[in-house]
């Protein structure tokens, strides 16, 4: 019992990574219904861009006091990885809008070899590793000499988690920019009559994305202690996978996606082999897309003549 | 143009003063190009003006690179400024000159082109011979013919999936795996020889694409893509995994050669230089192998393009148009589905089982997602269902990257420690966008109708329905 609930709090915290990186997927497939392949190696950017503001904040400024660092360090993640992401969106995607199906979906895949090679040249191919940001942990029970604990670093990602959610919620659900978006999404023509420019709110969808894949990016660091150019992939494809999950399009949906994927690849690995979990978490892809196309929340889709 | 211009311009809404008065023009390129310089500043200050190295402590430590990121600035700045002050201009007034008419030349290029291009790829080996000599030449046919062809039969092979009946496949590589594997682990263990695990490996990648295609094939196009994604990296993974029978990363050695009609190629006496009294060198069995995977692709090339006049062909093209026209004219939209993915799959099983046997060696390295990108953009970027395109994009992306390889010169302008290879995959992620940006379409953008009523007339691509896979 100690260990499952343990796992559980293992899985809720790798999920809540998933989530926030899979609410970049579902964001972008909504509004221009395109599967941003580059967005797990957008994530891995973010990372490389929070190691080396952590860096420089300890090294060279000399900055002992973790919250704050841990703080700019965030900040400044999300502001570089919104450009990274903007000018991605603006150079790789927008001159192929309205062209043909699979032109975007080519051009990101492009972009995504393109993003984790440049880091593993200009950063050198091997694991960057930094001493823990966070330590220190809770024991919340402690039968049979078997400790289950929630450490402080899962606590920061799980509030971080919540709190940003909820600010995200607000901004979609209540501002003009989300009222904005939500049009776009549902036709992006009537929209543009409508005085919404189209070409910014897609920008800010996609800078709203990287901003939120920067927080996964900085916690994904500050968790694991460990990252490299090659990390963009699977939890790329992972969150993907939260996404479809949770139904491509709903905001909610990814964030539950999210959970579940996180959940069911620790409980797998925990329960199971390690040495498949990869392979656990592409098959509920597959089969979430073969038997439940539309996802947890998703509207079913109809096709018209 | 349109296209082109709109894709450079990260700075703002910019193409509108292009005719406009001279100052004018010089001063909004001037803010243009320092706009792009401030964000290339942003874009490239963490990455490009840190970097992480590890120090004797096997600690983590930044160095400054201001030097190298003030390049990359100024080449950002020069280079919309050139754009926007020079370029930009001189294509909106070559945008608007009338199209010439195409010249007479063009139709004989058309009518010969094609028999020209094989003759070459027979003689290439012999040429290659003539211009390098007997010593360079193994470069030449190994790195350049061999792999340029084997992409260019998995190009074709794929081009059946996605060119034809319109399925996006994300995993092709994973038949290529099975057919490399099914050769390796039947040779090994049972001692087949090539010809007899040839059509095998292709059965059972084809039973392998029937068994993968068969639930994910009623899914359409993104969700397809993913899916076929997703088994591509189950196959990977549990090729990794089952270390008993695949020898996990490890990989799978000694595989055995193909022979010439029982002949081995070694220096043994028994061996192929031995028996037709010449001196042995490795060259006679890279230009055997250069012959087969020539075959091979000859082989998928003339098959697609008689199964395009078939109706099975004709089914593919349909449903690619148009899916719910399709099963309401009668075509039953599964099976002729899941035909596509098994002759695409039973094609990559050919070139996998050629690939295990040229490499004697195969680990799962060589079966990444990276491949599949790699097969697909040589067919989305040959055009999609043009079988000439497929070969002259195979040829321009895998022969350009191998190119790179070469480039040692570039080692006496940027130092000793420059390694052009480095930069290959980069320049290859680089290439597909800006491909795609300047020709969305693909290199060869119209299509030869296989039907046509009295008179042939080449379609556009852009009039062509998207088909919902």
């Amino acid at each position: 019992m100690e260990y499952f609930v343990q796992q559980l709090i293992n899985g809720i915290t790798l999920g809540s990574i998933y989530g926030l990186i899979a609410i970049g997927y579902t964001m972008v497939f909504g509004i221009i219904g395109m599967v941003n392949f580059a967005h797990g190696d957008v994530f891995m950017v973010s990372a490389f861009i929070a190691l080396i503001t952590f860096l420089i904040l300890t090294a060279w400024l000399g900055i002992s006091s973790i919250v704050l660092a841990l703080a700019i360090v965030l900040i400044v993640a999300m502001l570089f990885t919104s450009l990274v992401n903007w000018v991605i969106e603006r150079v790789a995607y927008r001159p192929l809008r309205g062209s043909f199906r699979l032109a975007p979906l080519i051009s990101a895949i492009g972009m995504s070899i393109f993003l984790s090679n440049f880091v593993q040249v200009t950063q050198g191919p091997r694991n960057k590793s930094i001493p823990p940001m966070v330590s220190g942990e809770f024991v919340l029970a402690n039968h049979n000499n078997f400790p289950v604990t929630l450490s402080y670093k899962q606590l920061i990602i799980w509030g971080l988690t919540a709190v940003l959610l909820l600010a995200f919620w607000y901004l979609v659900a209540k501002t003009p920019l989300g009222r904005a978006q939500r049009a776009c999404e549902q036709d992006q023509k009537m929209a543009a009559l409508l005085g919404i420019d189209v070409d910014r709110t897609i920008s800010m969808t996609f800078i709203i994305a990287a901003a939120l894949a920067a927080v996964a990016g900085t916690m994904y660091l500050m968790y694991y202690g460990v990252v490299t150019f090659s990390d963009g992939f699977v939890p790329g494809v992972k969150a993907f996978t939260a996404a479809v999950l949770g139904g491509i399009g709903s905001l909610p949906g990814a964030v539950v996606g999210g959970l579940i994927i996180g959940l069911i690849e620790t409980l797998w690995s925990a329960y199971f082999s390690i040495d498949y979990k990869d392979v656990a978490a592409f098959s509920i892809l597959a089969i979430t897309l073969i038997f439940l196309p539309q996802g947890l929340f998703g509207r079913p889709d109809v096709e018209k003549v | 143009m349109a296209v082109l211009a709109n894709s450079a311009s990260e700075g703002g809404r910019a193409e509108k003063p292009i005719l406009s008065r001279e100052p004018n023009r010089f001063a909004a390129a001037l803010r243009e190009a320092a706009f792009t310089g401030l964000v290339s500043f942003g874009l490239f200050l963490p990455l490009i003006g840190f970097e992480t190295v590890t120090n004797i402590r096997d600690e983590l430590i930044l160095r400054t690179r201001w030097p190298l990121l003030a390049a990359f600035v100024f080449i950002a700045a020069g280079g919309r400024f050139f754009y926007s002050f020079a370029l930009a201009p001189w294509l909106a007034r070559r945008a608007q000159k009338p199209v010439k008419p195409a010249a007479a030349w063009r139709g004989h290029f058309k009518k010969w082109f094609v028999p020209f291009a094989i003759g070459f790829v027979i003689a290439y080996p012999v040429i290659v011979i003539l211009v390098t000599g007997w010593g360079g030449a193994l470069k030449w046919i190994d790195n350049f013919g061999i792999q340029i062809l084997i992409y260019m039969m998995l190009g074709w092979g794929l081009n059946i999936v996605v060119g034809l009946a319109g399925l996006l496949d994300l995993g092709y590589v994973a038949f290529y795996a099975v057919g490399a594997y099914s050769y390796a682990l039947l040779a090994k263990n049972f001692g087949l020889s090539f010809w007899v695990l040839l059509p095998l490996a292709g059965i059972l990648s084809s039973f392998w694409g029937i068994l993968l295609g068969f639930p994910v094939l009623r899914l359409r196009g993104d969700y397809l893509a993913i899916v076929t994604l997703a088994f591509g990296e189950i196959i990977r993974l549990i090729i990794i995994n089952w270390t008993a029978l695949t020898n996990g990363y490890a990989g799978i050695i000694s595989i055995p050669r193909p022979s010439f009609f029982g002949i081995p190629f070694n220096a043994n006496d028994n061996g192929f230089a031995a028996r037709f009294g010449l001196e042995f060198s490795p060259l006679y069995r890279v230009i055997f192998l250069y012959y087969i995977i020539l075959a091979l692709g000859l082989l998928t090339c003339f098959v697609t393009v008689r199964l395009r006049r078939l109706p099975v062909g004709r089914a593919w093209e349909a449903l690619r148009e148009d899916q719910i026209a399709c099963r309401s004219l009668g075509i039953n939209t599964t099976n002729t589905k899941l035909t596509a993915f098994a002759m695409g799959a039973m094609f990559a099983g050919f070139a996998g089982s050629f690939f295990a046997a040229r490499e004697a060696f195969i680990s799962p390295e060589s079966f990444t997602f990276i491949e599949s990108a790699t097969v697909l953009s040589i067919v989305v970027l040959g055009g999609m269902g043009s079988q000439i395109g497929v070969a002259i994009a195979a040829i321009v992306m895998i022969g350009g990257t191998e190119i790179l390889r070469q480039l040692n010169f570039l080692k006496e302008i940027f130092g000793a420690t420059f390694d052009p290879t480095q930069y290959r995959m980069l320049l290859f992620g680089l290439a597909l966008v800006l491909i795609m940006i300047w020709r969305p379409r693909g290199l060869i953008a119209t299509r030869e109708p296989s039907v046509f009523l009295k008179k042939r007339k080449a379609i556009s691509v852009d009039l062509v329905q998207e088909g919902r896979g």
